[in-house]
């Protein structure tokens, strides 16, 4: 069967290759230039191609986030709306934070270019990358006790930074004043714009080359081609209805559970996703927008079915039902801080009903938090210091066997800082860096191991959690055990203690010497512990049940 | 008089390159490795060439460190480190496989049982916190002795800051250690991050007792036969080391045979007139693509052998991208023909060996398009089956494209060019260089076939064919400088950096790396250092490798920073604090030069001699191409398009609205007709 396009498969993946190879670009760039190491080392960030009248994403660099897939097509389609006035220019350059137009928080910056050729708009480039601090209460900007976003950073509309190729400075003071680290934010800002610069070149040579309209049949032939791609993958799964639920710790605020439940529906070549029994928009910040929603489901998808393509076509067969009451399509102004612990829970909950539907690519639950810890203090000079940093757990037993031992988390491909750069750079002494014995799920393949961190201050220190899966393991999946729960405790002179609320802390004071401690979820196992082999067995007693 | 002797063994062939120095004659042969017994196919070619005791020096590049790595066929090894910090090695720097698909394992080749911790503790500054005690070390040094490992390596954090507790313990382990497998961090790598510097001395000692004993016995055999000169091993710098340093740190073979084959290229290169070639080496499975700029290689800092393998010392940079010959080409389930990166390999191999393969591959479309010669394909195969080739590519392409399947075969060579182009492009464009001033360099068996397409493809300025393009990693040992590197980290502000102290630090260095060229038992034309600092901005983690100025005072650090960032980067940030990260000095003595003249063809070269009976060739449809044996072709000559140039070890296909001429030392030049 031909495909049905007219510049042919070869030809199609040729230009695809190309095209993938500017995002590609745009992200190594970025990495390289950034200040903060949350973009440069924990690539926090991503790049890519977007529908000239849609906004959706068409190619994601690879290096990127998984989750900006879904949701930059929505951050493209605010700029879109914001040039209904005004058409962009050549040149122009469009900055916010907004995560009610642009999903996930208010630390994603994202900068948006408009591509031209022969004088019409061909397409958008994008650069998103989480800055360090933009402004709130808490260093940093997570903030458990937010109440909107008013508590959690300085909200950036869509507006012009740079105007037909000349840069504002007046953007750049108002958004720089906002951040306690202005000089880490302008280092991003200009790695950021750079980035672009660099993918419009790229652009603009391969426009040369291949000429317009090729490139353009190619860039409107890859949604089609995904969405043709997605409903073959789909009609292979039984029709049937299957659902499931797993919870939230709490929101940061009281100690209810909130749940998150999914119905999902298979008919034909489309899919129904429900998610009308999760709990209600919530007072703290762990509500998600709609497009944030959106684009964890693709996540979930695209983990368990590696070969869906990286762009929003993907998304066309499928309906997506939320209730405007709940957290999981909240509005502005509520507080999404937190956003990352509810997408880990909807991929979660999506890995658990797979592995029912399709039970050859079931794979147990990851570790299910970003685990964001944040220690300040100030140094014997009096400038103020800021360790922030995500910590690791287990993935998931999965087809090809026992789950990856400290792992990054599934909507990350970030890497962690090395102990020696993090106590050269801050005044903090790790006492121990270690697997977490037994934190992984048992099954035929069992769930990775977690971690431990203990660290002990060097001087006064304020400590800031933001974690979950205090109170809920990670699942196993197929019959597999679930991975251990997170356990966060800290000294105080009375001994160790932890958070009231498990995994959410604001604020805790620690002296010299004292240290805070964090044993991370193993992942889920997969499949039953007692078919699990003769030989995987006797590794685990002799080496202690780690690799 | 003085021969010098270059050996690379290889998975499937030892070739050997002998260059005469008093007369600049060379000799060439190429026989099958021997594999686990590696120097009775070293010695059998040697015995091709010449006497063992008539051999001044040979210098060796080798893959027997690579393939322990990738087999894990190390030694089993121990590893002793600071308490709490045990699981560093299997921790990695908590990445992943692949960014979709949360599958894949790690196993560390040293396991949990075999990584002692002990009490002791440096501080980020260098201080000693906890200092070690002898004694604990022993006990832990005899616990692993008893657990039956051959080497052990001693990683203490912040090593790289004070290595006084690595050396007591290193000091106490030696006392006991029954072999000289013993290696202590702040030797192999004295560079900050913990992970890093452990999988690269963990990869060290599983690898010691290995390439220790290979090159032991290679070294006994050759002195049984006689040879009294050195024997010099090729790093993965691209330098050559003494064989005792190789027994030390045989982690630094690691790229030892690709490493040899890009000195070689560059060497050849600039002696035809193309400082700034790229190298591509297109294998049964991957493609690898390195650049040489103003005949200097690029060096990467380190290089992941597989997920989670780590190793950290300069590399001559190799990007490797999954397209070769065994490729298989499939549509993907959005109906895109996609070709590898998932590869038939030698076992089953494509289709048309044979052997068992039933997909379609990169060789087998060639072959169908009549540029490979299916009655006498390279490297001794036999003839090659294109009934299968063409099976295998109507089933799997052409039937589910609805194309012909010619149309098919081409199309899967085009798909395959383009991802190679995609790595051309990836290692010069995407850092900045124009592909107008660059050649590109084939070698391996396969590179000819896809180099003019190559220069179709990205505008490159011409292809360059060496000679004997099958044996450029034994010319590379011939032709390679010693080169020894040092790394140490200063992790300070400019403004703290105090230039005594910098200088005493680069005298050190300097001392520290001398005794290495000094023992080596060469000949060096000429030595010579060169220092750099790695810089950033404060808050930056990544770092610019700055050339070290000529004076060392903070404002000309500064200056030589500013104008390494622009370059590199473009906009400064001049109110925000410089932090020197590394001082890295590379200490090298060059050999005598080698005329690569003597390489040209001789008088038994002619057009005539050289002309073979035409064959159809496919190019949008049957085309009577020339066919030529290319080591018959005289300088000067000049083949238009399309035709096909064979020898024993590759083939290089001349695409219409193309031209090859044999330069002076007998290298092609593929250009685009004018």
């Amino acid at each position: 069967m031909m495909a049905p396009d007219t510049l042919g498969p070869v030809a199609l993946a040729v230009l695809k290759g190309r095209l993938e190879q500017i995002a590609d670009e745009m992200d190594a760039t970025l990495f390289r230039r950034a200040f903060n190491p949350t973009i440069a080392e924990a690539h926090d960030a991503c790049h890519g191609i977007y529908h000239a009248q849609t906004g959706a994403t068409l190619i994601q660099g690879k290096s990127g986030l998984p989750i900006f897939v879904g949701v930059m097509a929505h951050g493209v389609r605010a700029v879109i709306d914001k040039c209904a006035d005004r058409p962009p220019l050549p040149g122009d350059v469009f900055v916010f934070n907004d995560p009610y137009l642009g999903g996930t928080h208010i630390n994603d910056m994202r900068l948006i270019r408009p591509i031209f050729a022969d004088g019409a708009l061909f397409c958008w480039l994008a650069s998103v990358g989480h800055w360090h601090d933009i402004g709130g209460p808490v260093p940093g900007n997570y903030n458990p006790e937010a109440t909107s976003y008013f508590q959690e950073g300085v909200l950036i509309p869509p507006v012009r930074l740079v105007r037909a190729g000349a840069l504002d400075q007046d953007i750049i003071d108002i958004i720089l004043a906002a951040s306690r680290l202005p000089d880490t934010a302008l280092g991003d800002l200009q790695a950021q714009l750079a980035a672009l610069d660099l993918g419009a070149a790229r652009m603009a040579a391969l426009i040369a080359e291949s000429g317009a309209a090729r490139v353009k049949l190619a860039l409107d032939s890859l949604m089609a081609l995904s969405a043709r791609q997605i409903r073959a993958a789909i009609a292979e799964l039984p029709d049937g209805t299957w659902s499931g639920e797993d919870f939230l710790d709490n929101d940061g605020r009281s100690a209810t559970p909130l749940a998150i439940a999914c119905d999902v529906t298979v008919s034909g070549e489309t899919l129904t996703f429900d998610f009308t029994r999760s709990a209600s928009r919530t007072a703290g910040p762990v509500n998600i927008s709609r497009a944030t929603t959106e684009a964890s489901l693709y996540v979930a998808l695209k983990h368990l079915f590696p070969e869906i393509a990286a762009n929003f076509g993907v998304m066309e067969p499928i309906t997506i039902i939320i209730p405007e009451t709940s957290l999981l399509a909240a509005p502005r102004p509520a507080p999404m801080g937190g956003y990352t612990e509810t997408i880990l829970r909807v991929i979660d909950v999506l890995f658990c009903i797979f592995a029912e539907i399709a039970p050859a690519s079931a794979t147990g639950c990851a570790y299910g938090t970003i685990n964001a810890l944040s220690l300040t203090g100030q140094r014997e000079n009096g400038q103020p210091w800021v360790m922030f940093s995500f910590f690791g757990g287990g993935h998931g037993g999965n087809p090809e066997g026992d789950g990856l031992s400290h792992g990054n988390p599934p909507i990350a491909t970030a890497i962690i800082p090395p102990v020696e750069i993090l106590e050269a750079a801050y005044p903090v002494r790790f006492t121990q860096w270690a697997l977490r014995d037994g934190s992984g799920g048992e099954g035929a393949q069992r769930g990775g191991l977690g971690a431990i961190y203990e660290i002990e201050m060097q001087g006064d220190t304020q400590a800031f959690v933001f974690a979950e899966r205090a109170h809920f393991p990670p699942r196993g999946v197929l019959g597999g055990g679930p991975g251990a729960c997170n356990v966060i405790s800290y000294q105080q002179p009375d001994g160790w203690h932890r958070p009231a609320l498990g995994s959410k802390a604001v604020g805790i004071r620690l002296a010299p010497g004292q240290r805070i401690r964090l044993e991370t979820p193993g992942g889920g196992g997969r499949g039953l512990a007692s078919e699990r082999s003769p030989a995987d067995m006797a590794r685990d007693a002799e080496i202690g049940s780690v690799p | 008089m003085s021969l010098v002797l270059g050996v690379d063994v290889g998975g499937t062939f030892t070739d050997l390159f002998l260059f005469d120095d008093a007369t600049g004659a060379a000799r060439v042969a190429k026989v099958p490795s021997t594999r686990g017994h590696e120097a009775d196919g070293f010695l059998a070619g040697i015995a091709r060439l010449a006497e063992p005791a008539a051999l001044s020096a040979i210098v060796h590049g080798t893959t027997v460190g690579t393939n322990a790595l990738l087999e894990r066929a190390g030694a089993k090894a121990g590893l002793i480190t600071t308490q709490g910090f045990r699981d560093v090695l299997a921790m990695r720097r908590r990445d992943r496989r692949q960014t979709w698909g949360l599958t894949g394992n790690f196993i560390p080749v040293i396991p949990r049982d075999r990584r002692i911790e002990v009490a002791e503790r440096i501080l980020a500054d260098g201080s000693v916190l906890t200092p070690v005690d002898p004694a604990e070390i022993t006990a832990a040094a005899q616990t692993l002795l008893e657990a039956g490992c051959q080497a052990v390596c001693i990683v203490f954090l912040h090593s790289y800051a004070n290595p006084a507790n690595e050396q007591s313990a290193l000091a106490a382990v030696r006392a006991i250690w029954p072999n000289e497998h013993v290696a202590i961090s702040s030797d192999i790598l004295p560079e900050i991050r913990e992970f890093e510097r452990t999988s690269t001395a963990a990869l060290n000692a599983v690898l010691q007792p290995v390439v220790g004993s290979y090159l032991s016995t290679l070294n006994t055999r050759l002195r049984e036969a006689d040879f009294a000169g050195p024997l010099s091993i090729v790093q993965s710098n691209g330098g050559v080391m003494s064989l005792e340093t190789a027994t030390r740190f045989p982690v630094r073979t690691a790229l030892s045979g690709p490493a040899a084959g890009v000195i070689a290229a560059a060497r050849i290169a600039v002696a035809a007139g193309y400082p700034n070639v790229i190298t591509g080496d297109v294998g049964g499975t991957s493609f690898d693509v390195s650049l040489i700029e103003a005949g200097r290689p690029s060096l990467a800092a380190q290089t992941t052998l597989e997920f989670g393998q780590v190793v950290r010392a300069p590399m001559i940079e190799i990007t490797s991208i999954g397209a070769g010959g065994g490729s298989i080409a499939r549509i993907d389930t959005a109906g895109l023909l996609q070709v590898g990166p998932s590869s038939a390999g030698s076992i089953p191999g494509p289709a048309c060996y044979g052997a068992g393969g039933t997909l379609p591959t990169v060789t087998d479309a060639n072959l169908l398009l009549g540029r490979i010669d299916g009655q006498r394909p390279i490297g001794n195969r036999p003839a090659l089956d294109v009934d299968a080739a063409a099976r295998a590519i109507e089933l799997h392409v052409a039937s589910r494209l609805g194309m012909d399947v010619m149309s098919a075969a081409e199309a899967i060579l085009e798909v395959a060019n383009a991802r190679m182009a995609g790595a051309l492009r990836l290692v010069s464009i995407e850092r900045g260089h124009d592909p107008k001033d660059f050649a590109y360099m084939p070698f391996g068996g396969g590179g000819g076939l896809h180099a003019g397409a190559m220069v179709r493809e990205l505008g490159l300025a011409c292809a360059l064919v060496p000679r004997y393009p099958g044996v450029t990693s034994a010319l590379g040992c011939v032709i390679a400088d010693m080169r020894h590197d040092r790394v140490r980290t200063l992790a300070r502000p400019l403004a703290a950096l105090d230039p005594d102290f910098l200088a005493a630090e680069m005298a050190n260095s300097e001392a520290i790396l001398a005794p290495l060229l000094d023992g080596a038992g060469m000949r060096f034309a000429a030595r010579h250092v060169e220092h750099a600092l790695d810089m950033h901005y404060q808050g930056q983690t990544h770092t610019v490798s700055v050339k070290m100025p000529a004076a060392l005072d903070h404002a000309s650090l500064a200056a030589a920073f500013a104008a390494t960032y622009a370059g590199s980067y473009g906009g400064l940030l001049p109110h925000v604090p410089i932090r020197v990260m590394n001082l890295r000095t590379t200490l090298i003595g060059t050999r005598p030069p080698i005329d690569l003249a003597s390489l040209a063809p001789g008088p038994e070269a002619s057009l005539d001699a050289s002309l073979r009976p035409a064959r159809r060739v496919w190019f949008g449809g049957w085309t009577e191409a020339a066919i030529h044996d290319r080591l018959l072709l005289p300088v000067g000559a000049e083949i238009a398009g399309p035709a096909v140039l064979q020898q024993p070890d590759a083939t290089i296909l001349v695409e219409p609205g193309q031209v090859a001429r044999v330069d002076r030392l007998g290298n092609l030049i593929v250009e685009m007709a004018r």
